[in-house]
């Protein structure tokens, strides 16, 4: 492994806002159980697991596959330790059903798989996004498609995780390059799954997890928690599951409380209801795509770095962002101009946020190891296609800095 | 003669009736006895989540006055399961159809069985997929027309009962639409099971399963079930075994899914003295007070 | 299937045919055992001998549309719907 930058790449700002703060309660995290306020040497995916667990996961359900087995190994540890609960099922769709139904009762869940699990959730992930369900799904890719290559990473599911569910809809999918910020990125996607009532993907790489570094807990309150939004209706006056409130909530009822209402895949009512009403169908069908499409630039987040005077940009985000900030640090020293964008949404794909840091750039190096997932993504954003490049890797081998500086002189006309 | 404390209208959703069954189709007489069973028991309406998956059987969720999640074919248990463990107290009723229960949900179905987590599964079997046009299914068995087998189906079918028992159901019966009275009292037992319970109910469906094969009506077919049953051992089965035995097979207790994870919760807390109040879980500890 | 109290004629009050609901599938009229209903050629049911009623409850239960109910003579009006639990 070349030698990445300790930890979180050092300066840069985070441009957007923070994890989603609408709406949170005074932070009630959970109670210290294990390591909050610590500071552990452990892989992504514990770092992953340990960001459910501050953000109050109370549900697991799962089935091993490399390489994520690691998150349902722990949290069949430390869920029981709060009284909380886990199962594994007996495949990656019974795994998603199932957090969907305790979703239902009340619960924060969470579900964890790769590529080939990823592929059979995909019926349920467009249940929960229709049912307008609060969950975490976690994606750590490795070679695909098909068995590809369980211990290798690549970043191959990225549209996968965008539209491998039928028919129009959008999806919240996240990302991190280090241990501190997938922590971080984790609580958010519990954040923004209860602030927005959908399912939400945290997407990353093998390599990222299981690579064993730095990890310091914060203390409960630390970072702000959204929790679930329960409706303030009282018993016997007629709840609506399904009335947009003012501000876009939807607030919930817990099977079992005091509401009885009708939870579906169909297009339904206001009341959860099915129906083919046009007028119901358009609202709903506009709803599932707007609710989240139409805030693509207040959910846009990304670290920067180096990127005010900026003559050639590269984009990234993963575990390849950290060599492409390895190659701009070292180039800065050396007075060239570069600068990185390290995208932390993958999804809704922040098309402002791009186009601003490309507008000054002379050219834009994407660094993703797929064929260009993103890439053409961000061709489109920009106002000059013909600037933009990719630098990828497709062999399952991390993205080194001489891969990126040989990209980088052919960009500047040097040949390799 | 029962009394029914209350009438059928307390259960059901009233304003989506008539159904949308077709007429003589027996998924209302499993509903009407149902919600007897359920009244019988004394249950209340917000302890129950129905959980159906897709098909015609799946529909019964809509017309029940009940926590209702109609969720994906073949799946419902699977999202049942997630509600149960994580809501233990909570009583889970699946309506499930053959093809949703067996084809598709199959694999679910008998994991389900092997936890024995308490969930009462009601396999509506009428031998054919309704909701989709009248194809065959895996409880259709040989010799049957379906507009998939237009030269009579060659697939053998599953014995639902034998099926539930080998994976591990802790209550398994069959009945009919016909035996109404005893559809039911075995209805009540299942849902009073702690564990899971699968209720096989050979339902009629005159629409396409009885007019492609013999132009059979409702009264017809349920006369079928009739004559075509006789109970478990009985002397009836005895002399002609080819009949379908109807009635209680297993009745038996073992230590329930939930149950025994609450004693992994004990041992990761250190013993039961240590326990302490889920965190971060919704239910009655969020609600402040049991549902 | 629960003790049988022999029934006298007069233990039914009325019999209750929900037509909205009812979709004439004619499985009350085939397996009354005392042929309390009829049909016409539509399907439509009557109920022309009530009195014969002996109050087995198979065409309450049998009925698919839940459009029958049998109102006993002795027993008060049953808790009427809308009482939340």
């Amino acid at each position: 492994m070349s030698n990445a930058t300790a930890g979180s790449p050092a300066s840069g700002t985070t441009p957007a806002s923070g994890p989603a703060t609408t709406g949170t309660t005074p932070a009630s995290g959970p109670a210290t159980t294990g390591t909050t306020g610590r500071t552990l040497c452990v892989p992504g995916n514990e770092a992953c697991a340990e960001g459910a667990l501050y953000a109050g996961v109370g549900f697991f359900a799962g089935y091993p596959i490399t390489p994520s087995s690691e998150i349902a190994e722990i949290m069949s540890r430390r869920l029981p330790e709060r009284g909380n609960r886990f199962i594994q099922m007996e495949d990656e769709i019974s795994s998603l059903c199932a957090i969907v139904g305790a979703s239902l009762t009340g619960s924060k869940v969470m579900t964890a798989t790769s590529g080939p699990g990823f592929s059979l959730m995909q019926e349920a992930l467009g249940y929960g996004i229709m049912a307008e369900i609060p969950l975490v799904i976690v994606d750590v890719m490795r070679g695909g498609p098909s068995t590809g290559m369980p211990t290798q990473g690549s970043q191959g599911d990225v549209n996968q995780v965008r539209w491998g569910t039928h028919g129009d809809h959008s999806i919240i999918a996240l990302t991190a390059s280090t241990n501190q910020t997938l922590f971080e990125t984790t609580v958010r996607a519990f954040n923004l799954a209860e602030t927005y009532r959908t399912p939400v993907v945290v997407l990353y790489d093998e390599m990222l997890g299981h690579l064993r570094e730095r990890l310091s807990i914060p203390e409960p309150g630390e970072l702000p928690l959204v929790e679930r939004l329960r409706t303030g209706v009282p018993e016997g006056v007629d709840y609506h599951p399904y009335l947009i409130r003012d501000d876009g909530r939807l607030p919930m009822s817990d099977f079992g409380g005091v509401h009885r209402y009708n939870v579906t895949g169909l297009y339904h009512d206001m009341w959860g209801f099915p129906s083919t009403d046009p007028h119901t169908v358009d609202d709903l069908a506009h709803h599932i795509y707007d609710k989240i499409e139409l805030r693509a630039d207040e959910l846009a987040q990304a670290q920067e770095f180096y990127m005010e005077d900026a003559e050639i940009v590269f984009i990234s985000y993963g575990s390849p962002a950290r060599t492409a900030h390895q190659v701009v640090h070292q180039a800065r020293m050396n007075g060239q101009r570069l600068g990185l964008l390290e995208l932390q949404t993958i999804w809704p794909f922040p098309a402002r946020m791009v186009r601003d840091a490309c507008r000054k750039a002379r050219a834009t190096i994407v660094v993703e190891m797929n064929m260009g997932q993103m890439y053409y993504h961000i061709r489109n954003a920009v106002e000059n296609p013909r600037s933009v490049f990719l630098s990828n890797r497709v062999d399952g081998r991390f993205i080194t800095p001489k891969d990126l500086r040989r990209v980088l002189r052919i960009v500047e006309g040097q040949g390799e | 003669m029962s009394e029914t404390k209350k009438p059928a209208g307390y259960y059901l959703r009233e304003r989506f009736m008539p159904h949308l069954w077709c007429a003589g189709c027996g998924h209302g007489t499993v509903l009407n006895g149902l919600v007897r069973s359920v009244d019988e028991l004394g249950l209340k309406k917000r302890e129950i989540v129905m959980v159906s998956g897709i098909g015609c059987s799946a529909r019964m969720a809509g017309y029940l006055d009940f926590h209702t999640l109609h969720t994906l074919h073949g799946r419902a248990l699977a999202f049942a399961t997630g509600v149960k463990l994580s809501r233990p107290e909570l009583k889970i009723i699946c309506p499930l159809g053959d093809g949703d229960a067996l084809a598709i949900g199959g694999n679910h179905f008998i994991h389900a069985a092997r936890r024995n987590i308490d969930i009462t599964v009601l396999i509506l079997n009428n031998r054919i997929y309704g909701m989709t046009g009248g194809q065959y299914s895996p409880l259709s068995g040989c010799g049957i027309d379906a507009t998939t087998a237009p030269y009579s189906s060659i697939d053998e079918a599953f014995d639902a009962v034998r099926l539930a028992t080998a994976s591990g159901a802790t209550f398994v019966a069959r009945t009919t639409t016909f035996h109404v009275h005893q559809m039911q009292q075995i209805l009540t037992q299942a849902i009073q099971h702690k564990g899971f319970s699968v209720v096989e109910v050979l339902s009629q469906c005159p629409t396409h399963f009885g007019r492609k094969n013999g132009g059979l009506e409702a009264v017809d077919m349920l006369k079928g079930y009739q004559q075509n049953t006789a109970p478990v051992g009985s002397k009836k089965l005895e002399n002609s075994p080819d009949l379908i035995p109807v009635g209680v097979f297993v009745d038996e207790e073992r230590a329930e899914y939930c149950d025994r994870y609450q004693g992994v919760i004990d041992r990761a807390q250190g013993g039961a003295a240590a326990r302490t109040a889920p965190v971060g879980q919704g239910g009655a500890a969020a609600q402040g007070g049991a549902p | 299937m629960g003790t049988k109290v022999s029934k006298s004629k007069n233990l039914i009050d009325s019999i209750l045919i929900n037509r909205e609901w009812c979709k004439r599938c004619g499985i009350c009229v085939a397996f009354c055992p005392k042929d309390v209903f009829e049909e016409d050629e539509e399907g439509t049911v009557s109920v022309p001998r009530p009195e014969d009623c002996i109050y087995c409850e198979l065409c309450e239960r049998l009925c698919p549309d839940l459009a029958i109910t049998l109102v006993p003579k002795s027993q008060p009006e049953t808790q009427t719907a809308g009482d939340a639990s």
